[in-house]
């Protein structure tokens, strides 16, 4: 199969810490192949940059195999890009035009401060699931897994919210910056399992006073996060969780 | 956890515009049932003998109160949010995707206060007169008297910007709805599916068939319909 090769432009977001004031700068990349990743474009370019003697683009992958949530970035207003239930990593450069001028800019909320240019600093993700994420296992031996039946529905269901990669392009994504697809996501999960249900009440509780504590906003069911998720996350988990948060207040001591 | 504890988290907040939001749908009900005795034909005789039994009875006015709080509860709560939503994106982005939410679902506080301004003009032409500065009187025989609302809506309707402006926020009532109709049953905590589907296609129709009926309401009495 034959390669197309193209030239580009890319608007890239550039700041230099969190406490700077940042700006677009516009760069050229010439000969891209359209089989190359969006990662590996920007591999090209960071170095042409470290070439020259300049500063590469900071921005944040992992695995590159569409599974580490590490990936993130605003592309052409949207998070992930333009295709549909995709990571950054997972986007390929046949999604653009030669010629095109693509705009890359970082996830923005207040509560995902920039750390460097397109990378930003997502560890209230990780302070809300430590927050109740978790589940209470005996020690001692391992317990046989076929030994506790789960109905099919609620395995499947459970399964679909366990996809969640934790990106932040519901965040992204969202007018509020609402985490609220993210939380749905982990409180549905184990709220359907028989695993989850020792703390179940007191992880919606806890979980929700965190993400308030870090500063997201309140949903208020656009679909902006279900249509721009990568994992295709149902909103109808922020329904469940919205359920499990009032059955637990009004229980609530 | 307190109940204020409750319903002042995110969630606790939604909690409230969906209950109140509910209430509030009710009440459309209510207000379209009975004002649509204009169109029984008989000068109004029916419609007045309805306004004059909530306006005299006592359920009515007691849920009157609970309409009011509901909805002062309503815009104050959902200014509030919208102000607080928005601030927490400080540096906003330079190129927007649009595609994945509805016009409508992003834009209720717009709507809302569009519906904000039709609800003080509103009191203005009918509660006011009915409860304050008086409005003429009908005699229905054996000294039944009763506040002749029906006349005063022909009058109002007469005026062609009144009618314009009524009807355009029949057209916000119906975008309000079709977002907030599923958006509240959704935050109150319905996520089965057929449940879901079947509240959002009622969403949906309700949308359309109240604000149709209140705009067909001036539109009756400016072309004549009614008499």
């Amino acid at each position: 199969m034959s390669q197309n090769t193209m030239n580009l432009k890319v608007k890239v977001w550039r700041q230099k810490n969190a406490n700077t004031q940042g700006a677009f700068v516009t760069y050229d990349v010439a000969g891209i192949s359209d089989e190359m990743s969006f990662l590996e474009m920007l591999d090209i370019l960071n170095e042409k940059l470290i070439t020259e003697g300049g500063d590469p683009v900071a921005f944040d992958h992992d695995c590159r195999e569409g599974i580490c949530g590490m990936c993130s970035l605003y592309i052409n207003g949207k998070p992930h890009g333009p295709w549909q239930a995709n990571t950054t990593c997972q986007l390929h450069m046949r999604a653009f035009k030669d010629g095109e001028t693509i705009v890359i800019e970082p996830w923005r909320a207040n509560s995902f401060p920039i750390v460097k240019d397109l990378t930003v600093d997502r560890s209230a993700f990780d302070r809300i699931i430590q927050a109740g994420g978790y589940i209470s296992v005996n020690t001692g031996n391992a317990v046989d897994g076929n030994s506790l039946p789960i109905e099919k529905q609620n395995a499947d269901d459970a399964f679909a919210a366990a996809m969640c990669i934790g990106c932040g392009a519901c965040v992204a994504a969202c007018k509020n910056s609402s985490a609220m697809l993210f939380l749905s996501a982990k409180v549905s999960h184990l709220a359907l399992l028989p695993q989850g249900a020792p703390e179940r009440k007191s992880r919606v509780l806890n979980m929700v006073a965190q993400m308030d504590k870090e500063g997201f906003g309140s949903c208020t069911n656009t679909g902006a996060c279900e249509a721009t998720c990568p994992k295709e996350i149902s909103i109808a988990n922020i329904a469940r969780l919205n359920k499990e948060y009032l059955g637990a207040s009004l229980s609530a001591e | 956890m307190t109940f204020k504890q409750m319903f002042t988290s995110s969630v606790g907040k939604k909690l409230v515009m969906a209950f109140t939001g509910i209430f509030l749908i009710l009440f459309l009900v209510v207000h379209a049932g009975l004002n649509a005795c204009i169109w029984a034909m008989d000068g109004g005789v029916m419609f007045n003998k309805a306004a004059h039994f909530m306006g005299s009875f006592v359920v009515p006015r007691v849920l009157e109160i609970g309409l009011f709080l509901g909805i002062f509860l309503h815009i104050l709560q959902g200014y509030m949010l919208t102000l607080e939503n928005r601030s927490k994106r400080k540096v906003g982005y330079a190129v927007n995707y649009s595609k994945g939410s509805k016009w409508y679902s992003r834009s209720m506080a717009i709507l809302g206060t569009i519906l904000l301004m039709f609800f003080i003009i509103h009191w203005k032409h009918f509660w006011v007169p009915s409860r304050i500065t008086g409005v003429a009187e009908m005699d229905l025989g054996n000294g039944f008297v009763v506040h002749n609302l029906y006349g005063v809506m022909q009058d109002t309707f007469q005026n062609v910007w009144v009618v314009l402006f009524y009807v355009i926020s029949c057209i916000s009532l119906g975008y309000h709805l079709a977002h907030g109709f599923q958006s509240a049953f959704k935050t109150i905590g319905v996520h089965n599916k057929r449940y879901h589907a079947m509240i959002s296609s009622l969403g949906y129709g309700f949308a359309i068939i109240i604000p149709l009926a209140f705009a067909l309401m001036p539109i009756s009495f400016y072309l004549h319909w009614v008499n």
